[in-house]
């Protein structure tokens, strides 16, 4: 008998994968960070971490961090994603092009060549940590935020702006109460891409001389240390933060969604 | 026109920041002096050296060979993932789905983590075996390669494929003669996507890669992080190679995409 597949069928390898290495993985975490080195249940990883100041000020660190970056992201972004998106260039899509090429080489090689000119503008890098390390995770970070902005903006109907116009609008009213919430999904989208990577990339502080720690390198410290249990409370904190994030903005999408039907 | 040219000086200012690093680099790569900043003499060294090091040149192949074999993997899976996902009931098709989020949203370091300690850790997986490795890369990409073919399928007229059956073909022939070329173009940016992300990738590659393998991301940083300066102007001159493919290769699909955009003209005005 010849054995018939249905199209069904096919994301079972797919499926499998997903179970194996990507939900089981966090299962496995989940586990080690309630447990001790003995594999009995404790919350003291839990506790350790709220109580211990370093790993407080960490967290209020990379958020530090990671708010600030999105921001510049953010400030720099959305111009060019506006004059792109609204104006009537025939070479647009290529200037956009030359903002997004960047994005494809090795973030590693790019970081390093900040560097180099950083050191070659302020002598030592050890003199504006905290600053060059903005620098850099806006450079490296700034396509994820300029390319939902442009999507979003570009596919804005003239007409909503222009009945806004109609009505009276100024330049200014119409930007604020228009294209700006208009844009929002955008924006949020964007800065979801920013922030995360902002909070847990550690390499681009390692490479630029910040010796300050933020969220990923605890796990990074943990990691070389072999302590697996308080690594992995980390990890799940960090997913807490991803968790409330993504519903956070779930429910900007939402309202988002609400609003254009009204429309 | 003040604001014309206050628009173009914003652009203008923003692309310089962009690629004013990248280019110093390129310039000074081709220099003999190991300082930006510092004047020397035209010398072709650091390429020299570049595919001469062995050390590199193992980092390259390896960086390269993993990336292949990763979106080879990771493309066959994600394209399997999204048809079935796509022809499955709402329960499966919502678990891969948000299944397949979690990679995309998650961050790299408890990704790379999490992998470790289930492989390594818990399953006692040797590191040198490159298992842990190609999962942890495959992880990171497929989800990408997944969300680039659904949109394909989604556009595609779903009467070709009752049409194809109708007239005989087998369930098997009608996925590939009739599906697999409409969806072809998901596929392409999807494996190179992948490719992309794996030579990209620092955090899953150092928790899970064995001892002496590099990829260029963990290569890069060991090297700033020691006193390595000797391999230091090659990598200069391995930034400036890549930047130019990546370069060569966005105005090759340009002009291609702006041949075909034309030749769409042409018909349309006939």
């Amino acid at each position: 008998m010849k054995y018939h597949f249905s199209r069904k069928q096919l994301c079972i390898p797919y499926a499998v994968f997903l179970v194996c290495f990507v939900i089981a993985p966090l299962i496995v975490i989940l586990y080690y960070a309630f447990t001790n080195g003995e594999g009995s249940f404790t919350i003291d990883n839990l506790t350790g971490f709220f109580t211990s100041k370093n790993t407080i000020g960490t967290l209020f660190y990379s958020v530090l961090i990671a708010v600030t970056t999105t921001c510049t992201c953010l400030l720099i972004a959305y111009p060019i994603a506006y004059i792109l998106a609204r104006s009537k260039m025939k070479k647009k899509t290529v200037l956009m092009a030359l903002f997004i090429v960047p994005m494809w080489v090795n973030f590693t090689l790019r970081i390093l060549a900040l560097k180099e000119v950083l050191t070659m503008i302020e002598g030592n890098l050890a003199f504006h940590p905290f600053l060059n390390t903005i620098i850099g995770m806006t450079y490296d970070f700034f396509p994820f935020m300029i390319l939902p902005l442009y999507t979003t903006l570009i596919n804005l109907d003239n007409h909503v702006l222009e009945a806004a116009y109609d009505l009276g609008a100024g330049k200014i009213d119409a930007f604020m109460k228009v294209t700006l919430p208009l844009s929002l999904p955008g924006i949020v989208s964007g800065v979801t891409m920013v922030f995360l990577p902002a909070m847990t990339n550690y390499v681009i502080l390692d490479m630029l001389y910040n010796n300050t720690y933020i969220m990923g390198s605890l796990i990074g410290s943990y990691f070389n240390a072999y302590d697996w249990h308080s690594g992995s409370m980390i990890s799940i904190v960090l997913l807490l933060i991803i968790f409330i994030a993504m519903w956070a903005t779930n429910g900007f999408t939402e309202k988002e969604s609400e609003r254009k039907s009204i429309l | 026109m003040i604001k014309k040219i206050m628009r173009s000086l914003w652009l203008g200012i923003v692309l310089l920041f962009i690629y004013l690093p990248i280019l110093i680099l390129a310039g000074y790569s081709f220099l003999d002096t190991p300082t930006i900043g510092a004047s020397g003499s035209f010398t072709l060294q650091n390429y020299v050296k570049l595919f001469t090091t062995p050390e590199l040149l193992d980092m390259i192949s390896g960086t390269l060979s993993l990336a292949f074999q990763c979106a080879v993997i990771s493309t066959i899976l994600g394209t399997l993932g999204a048809i079935g996902a796509f022809y499955s009931k709402k329960g499966m098709r919502n678990f891969i789905v948000t299944a397949n989020q979690i990679p995309i949203v998650n961050a790299d370091v408890v990704t790379g983590f999490s992998l470790c300690i289930l492989l390594i850790v818990v399953l006692g997986m040797d590191k040198d075996t490159f298992i842990p490795l190609i999962a942890g890369h495959v992880v990171l990409t497929s989800p990408f390669v997944y969300l680039s073919v659904v949109p394909k399928l989604k556009q595609m007229d779903y009467s070709l494929y009752e049409a194809a059956l109708d007239l005989g073909a087998s369930a098997r022939q009608a996925l590939f003669r009739i599906v697999m070329p409409q969806i072809i173009p998901g596929i392409i940016s999807g494996f190179l996507l992948s490719v992309t992300l794996s030579m990209d990738d620092y955090f899953i590659t150092s928790y899970t890669k064995p001892a002496t393998f590099n990829t260029i991301s963990t290569y890069v940083v060991n090297a700033t992080r020691g006193s390595n300066t000797e391999v230091k102007t090659a990598l200069w001159a391995l930034s400036t190679l890549i930047f130019a493919i990546i370069l060569l290769v966005v105005l090759i699909s340009n002009i291609t995409a702006n041949r075909k955009a034309g030749e769409k003209n042409d018909t349309n005005e006939i």
